[in-house]
């Protein structure tokens, strides 16, 4: 649900080391950060490992593994959160962005994974 | 015999909406009392930014207090969560879930509501434990009764023994009516097609469903027309929605004390042909219930691949027609505007 909303249009930006883009959590509410257990991201095809991965909201940065034991932050209803992968180049130009997120939820019988891609212009 | 149901909405109708800020609170708060239906459901973990890790702003819940003073809402329920799968590899502790049910009263309280939602794999003891906090504080807690569970179900029996042995009144039921699933929805059949499903095998499958046919057999009949993926996933719908029988809440009045209006779509002529909502206000009615309906617009998920879903309508056409089974005179209209 709202799978189509999750990566933020026009965010992808260069950082120092690699890039970054915005994407909000698909889902009708938010949640604790310790029950997302994984965010993979994808370039054209290329995957990145977790251990790349970071993950921004309202200025506090984690890995993907402190998030795993966070249990005083969460990942708002609706909130651009900023997902950053570290050692990597991207070319400026058109890049077709891949985003799951893996959520582990109480009620559920099993741990889904939400799965969104869209095309995003790096700046020159 | 005239009605004391009652019309409310849940914010749960409108998500599309608030999760880019098409919509805020206050303008979901405003549509559903410009339209009748003032009691107001939230779950307090979309509503509201930081419940329950980071606790809620007071500027915040004051915004929401001066809604509802505004437009003339009635708090109902607030709907919580209780993550017991917090930690990883290990179930949150007994005593540590009845603390965050203790909580969750708190807030609903905060909000004004009379009621807060449980969702119904929450074990009956943590409820039990935590309901002489919820009298004392004047909640009621509400297990939802959601497909595929429903009244019959040998869990939601453990919890009404649970409840009666407790011999409290702050705990009850919340039936989702989406149990009462009588047709397979429009909006399900065109997405599974979507997805790929040919037609043939998505006929089978609704009127499969039409005669009652149980999940399995059907799933088994689509393998054998050839059916993969997508169209075993159609079939597989079956084993978690059935056509229970409205009447089945009857034996539960006295401990029913709200209602989810779930629905999938209602049509421009004001008639759901899923949901049998003219059995269900009827039932109802024989029951003497004199609680709310709150709309769950939750038709979204379905249609969202393929087009905006217009929650705003999706709600005033089900108000309409829950205002028309409950003898209304007045048919409910939307006042202001919606900006374009």
């Amino acid at each position: 649900m709202m799978d189509h909303k999750m990566i933020v249009a026009g965010s992808l930006v260069a950082v120092e080391g690699g890039f970054a883009l915005e994407a909000r959590l698909p889902y009708y509410r938010g949640l604790g950060l310790s029950m997302v257990e994984n965010i993979a991201v994808t370039v054209d095809g290329e995957s990145y490992p977790r251990e790349a991965v970071r993950f921004t909201v309202r200025g506090t940065t984690y890995t993907l593994d402190e998030m795993e034991t966070c249990y005083d932050n969460r990942w708002n209803f609706g909130e651009k959160a900023l997902i950053t992968v570290l050692g990597a180049n991207l070319a400026p130009g058109p890049h077709k962005v891949t985003v799951s997120v893996r959520k582990r939820i109480s009620y559920l019988p099993f741990v889904p994974t939400m799965t969104a891609s869209k095309e995003l212009a790096l700046a020159a | 015999m005239t009605s004391k149901i009652k019309r409310g909405v849940s914010l749960y109708s409108f998500q599309n909406d608030t999760f880019d800020g098409t919509l805020t609170r206050d303008d979901c708060i405003r549509i559903s009392c410009e339209l009748g239906a003032n009691g107001i459901e939230v779950i307090g973990e979309q509503s509201f930014w930081g419940w329950p890790e980071c606790g809620v702003d007071n500027a915040d819940i004051a915004a929401f207090h001066d809604s509802m003073k505004r437009y003339g809402g009635i708090g109902i329920s607030h709907d919580f969560m209780l993550d017991y799968k917090r930690y990883k590899g290990r179930p949150m502790p007994f005593e540590e879930q009845v603390a965050s049910v203790r909580k969750d009263i708190d807030f609903g309280a905060l909000l004004g509501m009379k009621y807060i939602r449980a969702l119904v794999s929450i074990a009956p003891e943590v409820l039990v434990a935590a309901a002489p906090y919820a009298e004392e504080k004047g909640i009621k807690i509400l297990i939802e009764v959601h497909a595929p569970l429903h009244f019959d179900h040998p869990w939601i029996i453990r919890h009404a023994e649970a409840f009666e042995k407790s011999g409290s009144d702050a705990l009850g039921f919340l039936p989702d009516m989406g149990m009462f699933l009588h047709a397979f929805p429009r909006v399900w059949k065109e997405k599974f097609m979507r997805l790929g499903v040919p037609k043939d095998i998505a006929d089978y499958i609704v009127k499969a469903y039409e005669d009652r046919v149980l999940s399995e057999y059907v799933i088994l009949g689509v393998q054998e027309l050839g059916g993969t993926g997508p169209a075993i996933a159609m079939a597989e719908t079956l084993r978690h929605n059935a056509a229970f029988e409205p009447k089945r809440m009857l034996d539960y009045m006295p401990r029913i004390h709200n209602i989810h209006g779930k629905f999938y779509e209602v049509n421009a002529d004001y008639v759901d042909e899923s949901i049998p909502y003219d059995e269900i206000v009827r039932v109802l009615n024989q029951g003497g219930y004199e609680g709310y309906i709150c709309s769950e617009y939750e038709g979204n998920r379905w249609i969202e691949d393929a087009e905006e879903p217009d929650s705003v309508e999706q709600v005033r056409r089900q108000q309409v027609m829950l205002a028309r089974l409950i003898g209304e005179t007045e048919t409910p209209a939307l006042k202001t505007p919606l900006a374009a």
